[in-house]
């Protein structure tokens, strides 16, 4: 009880650009939730989604950012989610 | 043409990546155009020491696989418009890098950038047999650590055998060691290997001391390379380093323990206290 009431006033005293360590701790969350989601993905991934968007861009004007491809792997069978935002004026 | 410079050492957990990160940031700071390549395939972390881990789209083996364009694949520095970063790929596949894929991207990097870093991989495999092919200086980093100087040494043969310079029979690697994680006080006291003791075994050129720093901590947590922080001992350690490369002649600096008398001492103790 005490211990940790020191430890708090201890805290307040520490300059917060000091603390790098939650500065560390708060990027590998975001970064390795991120890595766990790809690494499910099969090796040929990255092929298909180029491909997928050439074939798309070659019929319509759009670009990298409005196609989403997205792989989720259940049991018994996998999804492969394909979301594409088109131009307005097709 | 771009020099090619690979950050190499055998021995994994000396300080190659840190190395990397602070000689770019450090030449780019010198208005040198550079450009710094993870070689670690399937474990990238040059991203994370730079901070620029969630502006990664495109890697070094798309770049070789042609699935993006280098300009696509490289990122630029938050802070220094001269300095791009080409992150490595998460890719299982261990054939991913390929000799000719390599050759290809540094030739590319060379028409437009001055320095080029090659951040290699620890042990021996085909990424830090890549990271050194095409090399023109090596800087060796080293650790005052039994494990550490032998592995360095065994860099130092492949280094002189097995790269694209040796076997055109051309001028060799120019070598460089870099001790990192020095600790002067434990020299003094006999439990550490010195600066001298280092040299003497390896006899390659010394082109910086790093010492143990806490500095090198915050600086990884934080995502901005320690060369940056420029109050810390390893930070100006490093820029001293790049001055050496650059052919200046600076003083090697945090070598010598500190004999501070007890006034001094106080001091010190204020300051930290006010830092901390």
């Amino acid at each position: 009880m005490i211990k940790n009431r020191v430890s708090k006033i201890l805290d307040y005293f520490r300059a917060p650009e000091s603390q790098t360590a939650k500065v560390a701790k708060d990027r590998l969350q975001i970064i390795i939730a991120h890595e766990r989601g790809e690494r499910d993905k099969p090796d040929y991934f990255f092929a298909l989604q180029k491909e997928l968007l050439e074939v798309i861009a070659k019929h319509t004007a759009i670009s990298k950012d409005d196609i989403k491809i997205d792989m989720q792997r259940g049991e018994g069978c996998s999804i492969l989610e394909l979301n594409i935002t088109l131009p307005s004026q097709i | 043409m771009a020099k090619i410079i690979v950050v190499t050492s055998g021995k994994g957990g000396v300080g190659k990546t840190t190395t990397s990160a602070s000689l770019a940031i450090g030449f780019a700071n010198r208005g040198f155009k550079t450009a710094v390549i993870d070689f670690d395939i399937g474990l990238r972390n040059l991203d994370l020491i730079m901070g620029c881990e969630r502006r990664v789209v495109y890697d070094f083996v798309n770049v070789i696989r042609k699935e993006a364009t280098l300009n696509q694949a490289l990122i630029k520095d938050k802070h220094n418009k001269d300095l791009s970063i080409l992150p490595a790929s998460q890719t299982r596949d261990k054939d991913a890098l390929t000799t000719e894929g390599v050759g290809e991207v540094l030739e590319e990097l060379s028409k437009t950038f001055d320095y080029i870093v090659c951040d290699s991989p620890a042990g021996i495999e085909r990424g830090a047999q890549l990271a050194m092919y095409y090399a023109d200086h090596a800087v060796v980093v080293t650790n005052p650590e039994v494990s550490s100087v032998r592995d360095s040494d065994r860099m130092l043969g492949l280094l002189s055998s097995k790269t694209k310079r040796s076997e055109e029979g051309r001028d060799p690697i120019k070598e460089h060691l870099l001790l990192t994680r020095y600790c002067p006080k434990r020299v003094t006291r006999g439990d550490m290997l010195s600066l001298a003791d280092v040299n003497e075994i390896l006899a390659i050129p010394l082109l910086g001391v790093i010492p143990e720093s806490q500095a090198v901590l915050r600086a990884s947590n934080s995502g901005t390379p320690v060369i940056l922080d420029q109050e810390s001992d390893a930070g100006q350690a490093y820029q001293d380093a790049i001055s050496r490369f650059l052919g200046e002649d600076v003083p090697f600096r945090f070598i010598e323990e500190e004999k501070a008398n007890w006034l001094k001492r106080m001091f010190r103790f204020k300051e930290k206290e006010a830092t901390a």
